[in-house]
């Protein structure tokens, strides 16, 4: 084999051309470390002899399947507004699009805290929707799970259109041209010649919305409020847990981290596989 | 050249002895409070409710001694107690509730006895004219009422829980907020009718929210200790701070915000 190997030119700068470059590994080994580190001190403060006894608390699998529906819901809210909204901000010219595109950014600028109080200003009972939205329907948002859910996809919209978005620049517009031209309208190049050309994009926007959906906070408990089985969230759980009990809430956030790993490896393993 | 750099090092030099010259001949002039020992930096830790009275007294604590520097840390006492145990430098820790001070005594960080030096007690906070006409807990239960009060987890709902229990009423809120100025700002935004907050935070919205007194707060009143911590990297000053707060200038600020004397 080395033998082989050392007579066979070719193969060896090939070989020599995948080494992978020092340069490279080394700050993406440290990027690794700097991102699984925090985990692992939270492992090691994890009360694992109590962990089964903490595990049947009753306020936990109420908190963590609202979470799971509230995030689910805010990610589909997002996927029916925001792959619109990236189709026009990536294929259609208008004047201020830039503007547009640096708006639509706004919410990953905020602080979620203050992105609650502007919720609370536009759909809370004295807001400029809210108000009519009480008046008219005898609706107020606030307090109830639909403002977890708006909470969310506020924070989350962002993320998947950005991602979208950059698809859609990054397809062959090539397609979509020839579907034009054999007479296929803009909705039906959409629907069957630029939606699945740019799926990946959609899918990987929708996990990192379901993400941050799930992990939203600020914007959840400022604009929600935060009662149980209602509005209470795992990570406001977390967060009231960390007032009195650090090791609770080290357990809600553990069990949160384990349950949305599962998900979406189990989405991506469906995804890989599917023809 | 080396004409060149001696001539700027001795400009140097000369600059340096101007200015320790000058240092020197201010010195006489310096405050009389200087000869105390109470000078240089000390760092406070304030529970969030603390904020606007411990600021003042902060100033006229300055002004007291010169060359004193204050910092304040304001955050919820638990978080403040959890910085303190995990090292943070601190000289003094004003706890709103004696559970979170009794987790920095346990921990072995107070170096005195915690003394309690105000206390705190919960009005209803309705927005300002007070339009549903509430004169107390029971007027809370009513149908439509929306109220808001903190989660059980943080001091004032700790209190709202024992003044609802005391008064017997079983209250559904729409919300448990994380802290009071939460519970607060849902009043001021118009989004809850009424919540439970403490009558300093109520004061210090006085311009959005009247604060309603009633009969079973004074079940749950909140007391608020004050301690000298191990680490204090500056004990005298600390110690001096802790005297201040307790006498009548600070207590005459404290009072005017809404506390209590113990």
């Amino acid at each position: 084999m080395l033998g082989a190997t050392r007579e066979a030119p070719p193969a060896r700068r090939i070989s020599h051309a995948r080494r992978i470059p020092v340069a490279l590994l080394l700050p993406a080994a440290i990027g690794l470390l700097f991102l699984l580190l925090p985990l692992v001190g939270l492992l090691v403060r994890t009360p694992w002899a109590t962990l089964p006894q903490r595990l049947t608390e009753p306020g936990l699998l109420t908190a963590l399947r609202l979470s799971v529906q509230t995030a689910t819901l805010a990610t589909l809210l997002c996927l029916a507004l925001g792959v619109p909204l990236a189709w026009l901000l990536a294929r259609v010219p208008f004047p201020g699009r830039r503007l547009v595109r640096a708006l639509v950014t706004v919410p990953l600028v905020l602080p979620p805290v203050v992105g609650g109080v502007a919720l609370l200003l536009v759909f809370g009972r004295r807001g400029l929707v809210g108000s009519w939205l009480d008046e008219t329907f005898g609706v107020t948002l606030p307090f109830t799970t639909t403002a977890v859910v708006l909470a969310q996809a506020f924070v989350a919209m962002p993320f998947l259109i950005i991602a979208v978005e950059g698809a859609l620049r990054g397809a062959d517009t090539r397609y979509e041209e020839a579907a034009a031209t054999l007479g296929a309208g803009r909705w039906t190049t959409f629907t069957h010649v630029t939606l699945p050309l740019v799926a990946p994009g959609v899918a990987a926007g929708a996990v990192l919305g379901w993400a941050r959906a799930l992990g939203e906070f600020g914007a959840t408990i400022t604009f929600a409020g935060n009662y149980p089985g209602r509005t209470q969230t795992m990570p406001v759980a977390v967060y009231l847990a960390l007032e009195t009990d650090l090791e609770a809430a080290i357990v809600l956030s553990l069990i949160l981290l384990t349950v949305s790993v599962v998900i979406l490896a189990s989405l991506r393993d469906r995804w890989v596989s599917a023809p | 050249m080396i004409a060149t750099r001696l001539r700027t090092v001795l400009a140097a030099v000369a600059v340096l002895a101007v200015l320790a010259v000058t240092g020197c001949a201010d010195e006489p002039d310096a405050p009389p409070s200087a000869g105390d020992g109470i000078s240089g930096e000390l760092t406070v830790f304030a529970a969030a409710s603390l904020r606007e009275s411990f600021t003042r007294i902060g100033q006229d604590f300055e002004s007291a001694h010169q060359g004193l520097k204050i910092t304040f840390n304001f955050a919820g006492s638990s978080a403040l107690a959890a910085q303190i145990n995990q090292g943070a430098p601190a000289d003094v820790f004003a706890s709103a509730a004696p559970a979170n001070m009794a987790t920095v005594v346990d921990a072995g960080n107070a170096a005195d006895e915690p003394v309690i030096f105000v206390r705190n007690q919960l009005v209803i906070a309705v927005p300002k004219g007070n339009p549903a006409g509430v004169t107390g807990l029971a007027d809370l239960t009513k149908p439509d009422a929306k109220v808001a009060i903190c989660a059980e987890q943080v001091p004032c709902g700790a209190a709202a829980r024992k003044a609802l229990d005391a008064a017997g009423v079983a209250l559904t809120p729409v919300t448990l907020e994380q802290d009071v100025k939460g519970a607060l700002n849902k009043v001021q935004l118009g989004e809850v009718d009424a919540a439970l907050v403490y009558r300093t935070d109520a004061r210090a919205a006085a311009n959005d929210v009247d604060g309603v007194e009633f009969p079973e707060s004074a079940g749950a009143i909140n007391d608020y200790p004050i301690v000298v911590l191990t680490d204090a990297a500056n004990p005298t000053a600390a110690r001096a701070f802790v005297e201040f707060v307790r006498a009548d200038t600070g207590r005459a600020v404290l009072t005017a915000a809404g506390f209590q004397a113990p």
